[in-house]
């Protein structure tokens, strides 16, 4: 016993931890300064003039006023974002291999974690639980989830993949695409046959929905109200939590060595005495797994869920992998996830300028001064 | 055993005058059978296979074209107007032939994966629908809300020189899609691709504030086509209203009209690639394809190749963007999702990325699968279930089925089940370039060869 | 033989019976033709304007089969694909024993479909169309059973200033239906005087958090999402969570009983939720609650948008057969004759209004109710209440 306390690495534990805080919080403040000083520009000119028409208020006070909110709402997802990003990271690094089924593996997880709480409500168990026990069954739906998308991911690089690794570049590639798409269908026949309805609908139980208010900030003639839902708290620390897990087997067991040896170089790593494709078979098991967890988390945050959820949240993910590095098995890889989902708030602010930047409604009536 | 023996019959089947007499029975054959049931999918089957043993048959060169003229000039047209969704088909499986031709130019020779092909499909159809409509007069109208009767802004007949124009505006859309990504690698390079064919997809959706340029999910319509002239649809009358049966309206001699553009347009497609294959800009192609450091290192201009592959593959399908545009009389962003991308991508693995009978047969298989077999068995399903009858040996009442077993409804799973089948099967495709064989197959063989 | 040998032949027999699909050929068999998006994202609609008809042709097929006429459903799927579309509608025109065919749902795929069916005369009940130039072409055999877009936006404008609405956010879903009708939303509401504080079209299914920070910064009075309901519960829902108290106001992609499902009982909170829908509450039209009884007890789930609107397309197309066959002596119509025959039906009372066409094949006068979401229980959807009533004629 005092052995396994001994070998837990500390270390290894509390870096992640700050290096996603560093990287989240320092790029939020980034993008809020630039966001701001955007703003500020943008005042004087005709963007800032019709936003003052329509709500009276300047565009620099209302974009400080919202980007709280927005910052807040852009971390959420961009955690799951980030979980599901390591999915993608983790084939690539040890296959150099986009595994487009990923997104469906997603999917897959969201559906059974789903099914699971729907099936749990058939029988009346969520409404008469008390609130430690719905944590329980949320606990249990994730996991649910996690084991149904990793068995995913090792038959689905059993069948379709594996017979491909010594093949060219491109077919592979092709291989997962049409993987992606038998499995968008797969998930719609299963749902079908057996329920009837492919988009479903998680139930409400615990106190997922509450928001916990954190201020108010006055815009204008309204409040804006600041708050957090549980549930977002939730995704968060699930996602936190998965990161941090996946650093530390990565980093500082002996698995993670052997999937570290692997992504430098298979046929040396074989010398070693390291079973190749048991470690790819892992890799695979435990990206299906965080994959399925993510999906299941965005259930959650999310409400509803049809066969097509996976695809665009695993296109942002990727792109989200790719810009913080992709592949990167023996540096870190859930901060450099991480950095890039908290870039994730970029749109929501852009998302915020649209609003003013339409000068549709006046284009019928300026259209002649203009010619 | 039965390969040596297939060999042996092909031999000599292949001599003298066999094959002639072969080409012309499936012709007639098939003409017969479609005649005489008119709404047999089988017949029809039969009918388009004869193109293939047209391929097939080492035949007397005159003799085949000859032939070949025969069936697309003459047995197509009358059959399709006797029974129009034939010439729907072999329509659609026109232009898709096209755009798999233009993007086997950028997979199967140049080796780069593009699945946001349909983005120049997209930019051919938007240009003719553009000026080929009302939407000018549209500008400044929220879509639906415009007036009626406003006027055109081009003639129909300009739809001419529009094919020509889209020539040049699509392969200035592959050369501007092409620069930025030229040095990504395969996997980088086919999400990015992935994400123009999206950008277009989702421009067209929105492009209607401020200014009305797509008219936004409502699409665009009416787009004009270029006028018939009265002489074909009187001639066409005089020769063959007893075979079709009733007399042909201009509306379906206008099928009959875009389907032969669409013929044009592949024999033009079809030559010009071959002339590429062949000359110092193919084996350029080949060179990057089969391992590019060592093409720079022989002094093959990479990026200059690599653009001259998207600006011809994004050639051939502006133009069928034009021609779908004319034909169809209207356009909306649907037509033009990532499916479409993946269905003409489908098309070209399952022929043979690299070889241009493949990629014609790849194209013809995936249409008829998804427009024939899978509506026809889906319709079978549900008359089946309307009946009273019973699998045999099982005795379960086919009423009982679910209806949610309808294969009509599961193309995905079609494609998807295609390019794996096909990748780990018979990568090559069903008719593969022999050297393209060689690249892809002998890579697995060896392999298995060392273990 | 060899494995590959075998593999052939289990290939060609397959194939055999998937191309002989010639087997049913007997006398006095008409067939319906169907053609909605069974796959894709809008399968749910899709799919269920299907089951609408197959109920009707199930229940409303007496008189015919009483005549010695038996009556078939020819499903289609036209994907949401123009393309797809068209194709079908050649398949289904080159069938002599398809006499009528009730669709699409996209308008998208409508348009270019039904000059197919006008060029041979096959009459088109569509029961989901509503953009205005699905009749402005002004073809015999086009007709629809629901309002346009250009009626129904003005109907929600109206319910909103009468109100006393002064400012409204308009949401729509970037497909041909919700944008149709929240643009002739927004123009009317303009026209009225009220400010639009925004415009916004989303293609997002779940993630609403970065449209909701100006809908809460602006503040209106109303909200309006033109679309379907699943992604409008979500909005409704996300929108409340944040503390946003205004009314919801939609179109009649929202009457589901689903649509509370995914809400919850935010949706009964502040100004509370509204919709506007053309099929009419249980106590003006009770066939709309056996209906929606039946198809529980036949596919097992509630009716999702438009399949009431299925139902009553394939019992008008019934109906008119059976006026065509009668006048034609016992004999099976010709085309023309039931595109003629639906035209000429006067006041056909479905379950979701009484129908006569006018000359365009609009219904003449459409009755529109604006009902509000009364409960959290789905069980108790059909029990909203109406909280205005307009009839109105549409535009020539």
């Amino acid at each position: 016993m005092k052995r396994f306390v001994k070998s837990i690495n500390i270390r290894e534990m509390l870096r992640p931890l700050g290096q996603m805080l560093i990287f989240s919080l320092g790029s939020t403040v980034i993008l809020s300064a630039l966001m701001l000083a955007l703003a500020l520009i943008l005042d004087r000119t005709i963007v800032g003039q019709a936003l003052f028409q329509r709500l009276n208020v300047s565009l620099y006070t209302y974009t400080l006023v919202n980007l709280p909110q927005v910052a807040i709402d852009g971390l959420t997802i961009g955690f799951v974002y980030a979980a599901i990003a390591l999915g993608y990271t983790m084939v690539y690094g040890v296959l150099e291999f986009i595994n487009f089924a990923h997104s469906e593996i997603f999917a897959t997880g969201a559906f059974v974690g789903v099914e699971v709480l729907i099936g749990l409500e058939k029988f009346g168990i969520l409404s008469g639980a008390s609130l430690a026990m719905a944590y329980g069954y949320l606990l249990l739906a994730i996991i649910a989830g996690m084991l149904a998308a990793g068995a995913l991911a090792v038959s689905v690089e059993r069948v379709a993949y594996r017979p491909l690794r010594h093949a060219s570049r491109l077919v592979p590639l092709i291989s997962a695409i049409g993987v992606s798409f038998l499995l968008q269908d797969l998930i719609r026949l299963t749902e079908s046959l057996t329920t009837g309805q492919y988009n479903r609908i998680m139930p409400t139980f615990g106190n997922f929905d509450h928001r916990i208010l954190l201020g108010r900030m006055t815009l204008g003639a309204t409040h804006i109200a600041l708050g957090v839902s549980i549930k977002s708290i939730i995704v968060i620390v699930s996602a936190v939590l998965m990161l941090m897990g996946l650093n530390y087997m990565v980093n500082a067991t002996k698995v993670g060595k052997a999937i570290r040896a692997v992504a430098q170089d298979p046929q040396t790593a074989s010398l070693m005495g390291i079973d190749v494709n048991r470690v790819i078979s892992l890799t695979f098991l435990v990206g299906g797994m965080l994959g399925g967890a993510a999906g299941v988390l965005y259930a959650l945050k999310f409400t509803r869920i049809d066969p097509f959820v996976g695809f665009f949240p695993g296109l942002k993910a990727f792109t989200a992998a790719v810009l913080g590095g992709i592949g990167n098995m023996t540096g870190e890889p859930c901060s450099a996830a991480s950095f890039s989902a908290c870039w994730r708030p970029t749109p929501a602010p852009i998302w915020g300028f649209s609003p003013w930047a339409l000068p549709a409604p006046n284009i019928k009536t300026s259209s002649p001064s203009a010619s | 055993m039965i390969a040596l023996f297939f060999n042996d019959i092909s031999r000599k089947i292949n001599q003298g005058i066999i094959p002639s007499l072969c080409i012309m029975g499936h012709m007639i054959l098939g003409t017969a059978l479609v005649y005489m049931f008119p709404r047999s999918n089988l017949a029809f089957l039969v009918l388009i296979t004869s193109f293939f043993s047209l391929y097939y048959f080492e035949a007397d060169r005159r003799f085949k074209f000859v032939a070949g003229a025969v069936l697309t000039l003459l047995i197509f047209p009358v059959v399709g107007v006797r029974n129009i969704f034939y010439l729907e088909v072999i329509f659609q499986i026109s232009v898709f032939s096209a755009l798999a031709l233009g993007l086997n130019i950028v997979v199967g020779f140049a080796g780069l994966l593009d699945l946001g092909y349909v983005a120049f499909y997209a930019v051919g159809a938007y240009l003719w629908a553009f000026f080929g409509s009302q939407q000018f007069y549209i500008l400044h109208y929220a879509p639906g809300t415009q007036p009626a009767n406003l006027p055109f802004l081009m003639p129909g007949d300009t739809f001419y020189l529009f094919v020509f124009a889209a020539i040049f505006v699509a392969a200035l859309t592959g050369i501007l899609l092409g620069t930025p990504v030229l040095r990504l690698r395969g996997d980088y390079l086919a999400i990015v691709t992935l994400g123009f064919g999206e950008v277009i997809r989702v421009l067209a959706n929105n492009l209607d504030k401020p200014l009305n340029l797509t008219n936004g999910p409502q699409g665009i319509t009416p787009i004009q086509r270029p006028t018939m002239p009265q002489a074909a649809v009187d001639g066409f009358n005089a020769l063959f209203s007893r075979v079709v049966g009733h007399t042909v309206s201009p509306a379906d001699m206008y099928n009959v009209m875009f389907y032969l553009f669409a013929l044009a347009v592949i024999i033009v497609i079809v030559f010009v690639t071959r002339r590429l294959d062949d000359s110092k800009i193919g084996r350029a192609w080949t060179a990057i394809r089969e391992d590019e450091t060592a093409a720079i290192a022989m002094g093959v201009p990479l990026v200059k190749m690599k653009l001259a592959a998207f600006a011809v593959g994004a050639s051939f399908a502006g133009v069928m963007g034009v021609l779908l545009a004319g034909s169809r009389t209207f356009i909306s962003p649907e037509s033009f999702s990532f499916m479409q991308s993946i269905g003409v991508l489908s098309m070209v693995i399952l022929g043979g990325s690299g070889s241009i009978p493949g990629v014609i047969l790849g194209a013809a298989t995936v249409t008829i699968l998804n427009l024939q077999i899978l509506q026809g068995l889906s319709l079978y399903l549900s008359q089946l279930r309307q009946s009273d009858a019973v699998i045999p040996i099982i005795h379960f009442a086919w009423a009982n089925l679910s209806s949610q077993l309808d294969p009509a409804k599961y193309q995905r799973l079609l494609f998807g089940l295609i390019l794996i089948l096909m990748m780990i099967f018979r990568p090559a495709g069903l008719i593969p370039s022999r050297r393209r064989k060689r690249e892809l197959v002998s890579d697995a063989l060896t392999d298995q060869d060392k273990e | 033989m060899t494995k590959r040998a075998w593999i052939v032949i289990s290939l060609c027999i397959a194939a055999g019976i998937a191309l002989g699909s010639q087997a049913f050929a007997a006398d006095r068999i008409i067939k319906i033709a169907t053609q909605t998006p069974l796959s894709g994202d809008q399968s749910a609609i899709g799919v269920d304007m299907k089951r609408g008809a197959e109920l009707a042709l199930e229940q409303l097929s007496g008189p015919l089969t009483a005549l010695g006429i038996k009556v078939e459903l020819a499903p289609f799927d036209d994907q949401a694909n123009p393309d797809t579309g068209v194709a079908n509608a050649k398949r289904i025109v080159s069938d002599p024993a398809i006499l009528a065919v009730v669709g699409h749902f996209n308008s998208g795929v409508q348009i270019p479909s039904s000059e197919v069916y006008h060029a041979s005369g096959l009459a088109n009940v569509s029961p989901g169309n509503t953009n205005p130039k699905v009749t402005t072409r002004g073809y015999l055999e086009v007709s629809r059973i629901v309002g346009r877009d250009d009626v129904q936006g003005v109907v929600g404008a109206n319910f909103a200033f009468g109100n006393t609405v002064k400012s409204v956010f308009i949401v729509h879903d970037k497909t041909a239906y919700g944008q149709g009708i929240a643009e002739f939303f927004k123009q009317k509401a303009e026209q009225m005087g009220m400010k639009v504080l925004g415009f916004e079209g989303t293609e997002e299914k779940a993630n609403f958090d970065s449209l909701l920070s100006p809908i809460l910064a602006g503040n209106p009075d109303l909200v309006y999402f033109g679309g379907i309901y699943p992604q409008a519960s979500v909005l409704f829902k996300q929108a409340r969570e944040r503390g946003y108290m205004g009314m919801f106001l939609s179109d009649d992609g929202y009457d589901s009983a689903d649509a509370v499902k995914i809400g919850g009982a935010s949706l009964l909170d502040g100004a509370g939720t509204y919709y506007s829908t053309v099929s009419g509450p249980a106590s003006a039209y009770p066939g709309t609650a056996k209906f929606i009884q039946d198809f529980k007890a036949k596919f097992n789930a509630a009716p999702q948008p438009f399949a009431a609107q299925g139902y009553d397309s394939m019992g008008i197309c019934l109906k008119a057969i059976e006026n065509a066959v009668k006048a034609n002596g016992n004999a099976i119509p010709t085309r023309e004759a039931v595109a003629k025959a639906i035209r000429a039906l006067k006041d056909y009372s479905g379950i979701t209004g009484t129908f006569t066409f006018n000359e365009i094949g609009d219904p003449t006068v459409a009755k529109y109710f604006v009902m509000k979401v009364n409960s959290a229980d789905p069980a108790k959807w059909n029990e909203n209440p109406v909280v205005q009533t307009l009839d109105i004629a549409p535009p020539k």
